[in-house]
């Protein structure tokens, strides 16, 4: 055989601008980083904006008011563990717990495709009421469109939420410093999993169901627990990756990871290896962390591990001052390797 | 979890790791063939348990990365026919072509969906008559016997909407090719474990006799590919040089006869054009005449696509294993997972994209250091 096949080697250009929307612009990892830099960052532009939090945290008239806003495009709409309903109400109670707010009110806002049955509107409305009541917050406005069939995907919903912030406290993703603690409220990957197993039509020895649940009373009492929670982060879409990818370029810190400290269950872990995923990156919607002092962090996880929702926390992880904005793993052979975040997302819509 | 935890055991790692120390009297080069021991190797940083005395060469074993610039092209094209709904993994989608890549084309409306199995497109095709659907089916041994018993069950139901745009690797011939190089320094190689599920190792037993050197047939958890390479070592440092099976597990001298059949039934061997290498003889499958139906080239004359892949980086010396991915000027900077320069960074299993996902601090820190 010829011997130069392997010296007249070849290569590609790269393609340069991003002159379409892409799926992966949704997916939470640096493509949706990119469009909020890119796009939304610029165009808004307001300080509260900028920093980035899963929440804002506004004076108004002397009250300090906790926002957040959430569109929910899952399919399917009915999962073992939830629904689209209880995931709006949870998903945005989330995001103002973890800022250490008081949920109270909700908007809701549904968009519906001409031809929906009218009989899941109502399974759909009825849960999202009966999470609403379970999280002591009210829904006090609404808004109803309808596009043409063919034009939405049967049902989208967002809801925005207000909260109360007690005036003291100062939560964000900038905040966490080298020595910090990392807790995490229990194991991970469960909602994603349940959700493509679902989709995909997999069946496992035991079901496994979406870990969707409102954590607003487990910040509380983490909260009140301790002194020195820096920052506190739902884990969403992009898993528990992006969540500490996202705090350690913020607070320009670095992380250090022991993987043999992060809790995923043996149906997950599964799971992962046979669908050749990385349970770091797949979605949850119970799951939170929580940066923490030192000094505070035997009082935080106590306080965690006394939470029906916190009873299987750890201390998965330290900030450290080496490898700035990285988020690295020692393995389970000792060795050290980064945990990156992902471009884009594989798994469409999962939340 | 069993079959798992015991291969991922940071004891028995370290004690291999340490026989292998002090069985190695002098410098190793050891290439893993596939892109999952690539990718194993750099999450769990064995690298790093291994002495500086064995130095690992990443191998062309990722299909992903391979796959000629043309099929994504041809891919890309076919996607954008306003009757043809695309099929493939998920990976393939972002692969880039000469100018765009199948997230890309979807955006642009195009009907491409994920699959993880080549039987969901004959599903697609079942449920939507009026749809051509084509399954994008590339890879090694491995995966070509699922994607030609696809073929054969479309033409056993004479579905006459389904066809499959194909690019299959063989991974003996490209070893040869390495092998043959005046520049090779591969004193020895960790065989793919999955591809000799499929076909054995027999072949493998001709390269080690023609070439003397050591071929371990290795698996893909850490604990399996140190094994591999303390078995290679001990090889070489006795001066043999024979096939060991060190995946007995799932490999089997003769490998899955039943598949080995299907794939005869439909494909034959061909020469084959790998991106980043250039074209190597008898290194790929084609359909068999019975089957030129299903094949989408033939359907929609694709023939007339070509692409020339600019030369800029250096990705033939990586898969040669002359060049670490860390020594290019480009790593890390104007080329990363999402803008590739070249065939490695492309999949996650490609050399260059699993120093970047895994190592880039080890890296860092080398630097600073220095």
């Amino acid at each position: 055989m010829s011997t130069n096949t392997l010296t007249g080697f070849t290569c590609l250009a790269p393609i340069a601008a991003r002159d379409t929307v892409l799926l992966g612009h949704g997916s939470g990892g640096r493509l949706s980083g990119e469009l909020v830099r890119d796009v939304f960052l610029p165009a808004f532009g307001s300080p509260e904006l900028e920093r980035l939090n899963d929440q804002a945290v506004v004076t108004v008239g002397g009250a300090r008011i906790a926002m957040t806003t959430d569109s929910f495009v899952i399919r399917p709409l009915f999962f073992p563990g939830g629904d689209i309903g209880s995931l709006a109400v949870y998903g945005t109670v989330n995001d103002l717990a973890v800022g250490g707010a008081q949920p109270l009110f909700l908007s809701a806002a549904f968009i519906l495709e001409e031809g929906f049955p009218m009989s899941q509107l109502r399974r759909v409305a009825a849960s999202l009421q009966r999470a609403a009541q379970a999280c002591g917050v009210q829904v006090v406005t609404a808004d109803t469109k309808v596009v043409e069939r063919g034009k939405g995907d049967g049902l989208f919903i967002n809801t925005t939420g207000i909260g109360l912030a007690p005036s003291a406290r100062e939560l964000s993703a900038d905040r966490a410093r080298p020595g910090d603690r990392i807790l995490l409220n229990g194991s991970i990957g469960e909602h994603g999993i349940a959700i493509l197993a679902q989709r995909e039509g997999l069946e496992f020895e035991s079901a496994i169901e979406s870990d969707c649940a409102p954590l607003h009373t487990l910040c509380a009492q983490v909260l009140e627990a301790a002194d020195g929670i820096r920052c506190m982060r739902d884990l969403t879409r992009g898993g528990l990756s992006s969540a500490l990818n996202e705090i350690a370029a913020q607070s320009r810190a670095g992380i250090a990871l022991d993987e043999s400290r992060i809790p995923v269950r043996e149906e997950v872990r599964g799971a992962c290896e046979m669908l050749g995923l990385d349970p770091l990156y797949v979605a949850n919607e119970g799951k939170m962390i929580a940066i923490v002092a030192p000094e505070a962090a035997v009082s935080a996880l106590a306080a965690m591990r006394n939470h029906p929702l916190g009873r299987g926390a750890e201390i998965i992880g330290t900030v450290t001052e080496a490898h700035a904005g990285l988020v690295t793993m020692k393995t389970a052979l000792g060795t050290a390797r980064i945990v990156d975040m992902l471009a884009g997302d594989q798994l469409p819509r999962i939340c | 979890m069993k079959y798992i935890d015991e291969y991922r055991d940071g004891a028995i790692a370290r004690a291999l790791a340490s026989d292998i120390t002090s069985l190695a009297t002098r410098h190793w080069v050891l290439m893993e063939i596939c892109g999952g021991q690539t990718h194993t190797i750099m999450r769990y940083g064995l690298d790093e348990l291994l002495p500086a005395s064995i130095e690992l060469v990443h191998g062309p074993g990722c299909p992903v990365c391979v796959t000629p610039i043309e099929t994504i092209d041809k891919a890309i094209a076919l996607a954008m026919l306003p009757d043809v709904t695309l099929v493939s993994y998920g990976d393939m989608l972002r692969v880039p072509g000469s100018h765009s890549d199948l997230f890309r084309a979807k955006a642009r409306g195009a009907d491409v969906r994920i699959a993880y199995a080549p039987t969901e497109a004959l599903k697609i095709a079942r449920a939507h008559p009026e749809r051509k659907v084509v399954f994008l089916a590339i890879g090694f041994e491995t995966t070509a016997p699922a994607n030609a018993m696809t073929v054969w069950q479309a033409r056993r139901e004479g579905l006459t909407n389904f066809s499959m745009l194909a690019s299959h690797v063989l991974v003996p011939p490209a070893m040869r090719a390495l092998l043959s190089s005046p520049d090779n320094r591969i004193q020895g190689f960790i065989a793919p474990g999955h591809v000799c599920t499929v076909v054995g190792y027999r072949e493998y037993e001709e390269l080690a006799r023609e070439f003397f050197i050591p071929i371990v047939v290795g698996g893909f958890e850490p604990v399996d590919l140190l094994e591999a390479i303390l078995m290679l070592v001990r090889q070489l440092e006795e001066g043999t040089a024979i096939v060991q099976n060190q995946y007995a597990r799932s490999v089997s001298y003769q490998g899955n006869l039943p598949a080995q059949q299907i794939l005869r039934e439909v494909f034959e061997v061909a020469d084959q054009k790998w991106r980043g290498i250039g074209e190597i003889p008898q290194s790929g499958m084609r359909f068999r005449r019975e089957y030129a139906a299903y094949d989408a080239n033939h359907l929609f004359a694709l023939d007339l696509i070509a692409a020339d892949e600019p030369a800029e980086c250096i990705s033939a010396m990586i898969l040669q294993g002359r060049r670490k991915p860390t020594e290019c000027a480009a790593f890390g900077t104007r080329c990363t997972p999402e803008n590739p320069l070249g065939a490695p960074m492309v999949s996650s299993e490609g050399a260059c994209a699993a120093y970047y996902t895994y190592r880039r601090h080890a890296v860092a820190t080398a630097q600073e250091t220095r």
